[in-house]
């Protein structure tokens, strides 16, 4: 009872990486709290292939629930596990990757238990909450902070009187890191039958198909992206070239991806991938916080922009007022001279 | 098979376009510099909707809002795109509605429309970014729910075949209708407006648009649908305690205006010499190269 739940997604028999990253923030939130992890993955001929990629993470106690029809996942048959397992075992916090199964699944399972759930949070804190209205205390909610309104605003959420408190993450969010205090391991394989009605299975997949991600955005050392004051999809062609000759990948800001400049999944931001680099190159991105929330961690940043009052301008290490189109090529052509 | 579609469409500040002026000096969010749009994915799910619409003859889209009474507009634009008659939720009771306040209320609203084969609305809108939204109606609806959709291939034998977007790939569902189904911006974009449903629903306007002294009083009287539906919780048979602030279960502690750290940072200008530098120094402390 009382304890901290991740809900781990799974690739036929592979635990998504961002399942890892919320067992490392869940373990830290159980132990300010005191109570345990725990954490329920669903799938098909799991059992034995996924254990390892779930303990080493601090988990106090896995429920594995192993059954044909789990794998692809459908919404029905996995919120009736979800919710009839947090039925069983009234877990005060829940964590679901914003991933498209973790935002499919999250908000039914919020709507079936009438608990909050709060989307893509950028960071999870324990603290005390006073509610002015009715005077009432408490003492370790946790605060769902993420930036709203377009990213213009960070609002710290909490859910004072409903359980779980739910919040989704994006991937690359929180770090992933192997646990090394002591936790219980223990795993136990509940019926799946007794979770779930036959009923449940009638969304068929005829078709699943993945592929290999085609970039390594999310660990790439040097990440040069472009923005609104790239200008054009053609304008992206030098941030391309750049990153070729540093070895680093290209992402974009919302602006960048809604014009059509760039691919959907090299967004940077709330909303997108968020990224640690060692060195982050902003072209022509004046800075919304939802941006600055998928990069604000990288080691030097470096900011070019024809506004030199460009709001990202605030965290960089340089500012070059220019436009990209005239600072990018020089980059370039002075890169190859000096490195030779 | 005729389908009954209900499009859950939304009325959004345009927080894409955010210019310098819409933060006031105090750091609040200045609405009012804002304009108001159609959500964007939410125009995707009703041009999948009118795409029903002329597959299955005797198909109507209907297009279900909550918000204040200037969010009739989205009803009006959906009209002009080819809809055929829209629910304004509006009463006081709905405000400061979470997600799941708002799915109640929607959930609540698509019982009252009755028999409802699809309902279909964005995959999030651009004002919260949740996705929430349409999952929790699914949910309270007791239906099935698919997501992140970009086509629906076929709707026959009462099953919809839906091409869906996954993390890293596609999927093709195959699953029964009655169907909750949120459309993704990858998807097909709306038609525009047509010019003759222009003219023909230009006046259509819900009851708290009307002033008392409306010029066009006999013109609505005589073209019934220029009158839009508008219903308050009462309305819908809503349990007024799971509408609004108060069935919300997430409270907002706070909201903060964000200030940067600033860091000490070098300026430079574009000149050959200012970058000639910069990659020196960045080379000669190994953080590239």
């Amino acid at each position: 009872m009382n304890n901290v739940f991740v809900y781990i997604e799974i690739e036929g028999c592979e635990v998504r990486e961002v399942s890892q990253e919320l067992l490392t923030k869940g373990r830290k939130l159980a132990g300010e709290l005191g109570v345990e992890l725990h954490a329920v993955v669903i799938g098909t001929g799991i059992k034995g292939k996924v254990e390892e990629q779930i303990l080493p993470y601090g988990v106090d106690k896995l429920f594995l629930f192993d059954a044909p029809g789990l794998f692809p996942y459908t919404s029905a048959p996995h919120t009736d596990i979800v919710v009839n397992l947090f039925r069983e075992e009234q877990p005060q916090i829940c964590l679901m990757g914003a991933t498209v199964i973790g935002r499919d699944l999250g908000p039914r399972v919020s709507s079936s238990l009438t608990s909050g759930l709060t989307a893509d949070c950028t960071q999870l804190e324990i603290g005390p909450y006073e509610d002015k209205k009715s005077g009432k205390t408490y003492e370790q909610l946790i605060y769902q902070i993420r930036p709203a309104f377009g990213g213009n605003i960070v609002a710290t959420i909490v859910n004072p009187d409903h359980r779980p408190q739910m919040a989704t993450v994006r991937s690359g969010v929180m770090q992933k890191a192997l646990y090394e205090g002591a936790c219980k391991k223990e795993v136990v394989y509940p019926e799946v039958g007794k979770y779930v009605s036959p009923e449940a299975f009638v969304v068929k997949v005829l078709d699943h198909h993945v592929e290999a991600a085609k970039h390594n955005l999310k660990g790439a050392p040097i990440v040069v992206a472009g923005g609104y004051g790239v200008g054009s999809k053609e304008g992206f062609d030098s941030l391309f070239e750049l990153a070729r000759v540093l070895h680093g990948e290209v992402g974009g800001s919302r602006a960048a991806v809604d014009a059509g400049w760039i691919d959907n999944d090299r967004q940077i931001g709330q909303t997108g991938v968020t990224v640690h680099p060692k060195v982050y190159i902003a072209c022509g991105i004046s800075g919304q916080i939802q941006h600055i929330a998928g990069m604000q961690d990288s080691g030097i940043i470096i900011s070019i922009n024809s506004d030199p009052d460009a709001p990202i301008n605030k965290i960089a290490d340089y500012v070059i007022t220019g436009t990209v189109e005239e600072v990018v090529p020089k980059m370039i052509k002075y890169y190859r001279q000096n490195s030779k | 098979m005729s389908l009954k579609i209900v499009v859950l469409a939304k009325q959004v500040p345009d927080t894409r376009n955010v210019g310098k002026d819409a933060m006031t000096a105090e750091g609040t969010v200045n609405r009012a510099a804002l304009p108001a749009i159609f959500n964007p994915e939410d125009l995707n799910a009703l041009e999948q909707a009118l795409r029903l619409k002329e597959q299955h003859p005797g198909t109507t889209v209907g297009l279900l809002t909550m918000g204040p009474p200037r969010a009739a507009e989205i009803i009006r634009e959906g009209l002009y795109r080819g809809a055929d008659t829209g629910w304004l939720l509006t009463d006081r009771l709905f405000a400061g509605a979470d997600t799941l306040a708002t799915s109640y209320a929607l959930a609540t609203a698509i019982q009252k429309i009755g028999d409802v084969d699809i309902v279909i609305g964005g995959r999030q809108a651009i004002d919260g970014d949740t996705a929430q939204v349409g999952p929790q109606v699914a949910q309270k609806l007791g239906l099935n729910q698919v997501t992140y959709a970009e086509e629906i291939l076929k709707v026959e034998n009462g099953k919809a075949t839906i091409r869906r977007l996954i993390d890293g790939g596609v999927e093709v569902v195959e699953a029964p209708l009655p169907l909750v189904v949120t459309v993704n911006g990858s998807a097909a974009e709306c038609r525009p407006a047509n010019a003759k449903l222009v003219m023909k629903y230009k006046y259509a306007a819900c009851p708290l648009e009307i002033a008392d002294d409306d010029p066009r009083r006999a013109l609505r009287a005589e073209r019934n649908y220029l009158n839009l539906t508008q219903w308050s919780v009462a309305d819908v048979d809503g349990d007024a305690s799971q509408c609004g602030l108060s069935g919300s279960p997430t409270k907002v502690k706070e909201v903060q205006n964000i200030v940067f750290q600033a860091k000490e940072s070098k300026t430079l200008t574009a000149s050959d010499q200012d970058i000639d530098g910069m990659i020196a120094e960045l080379l000669n402390d190994k953080i590239i190269g």
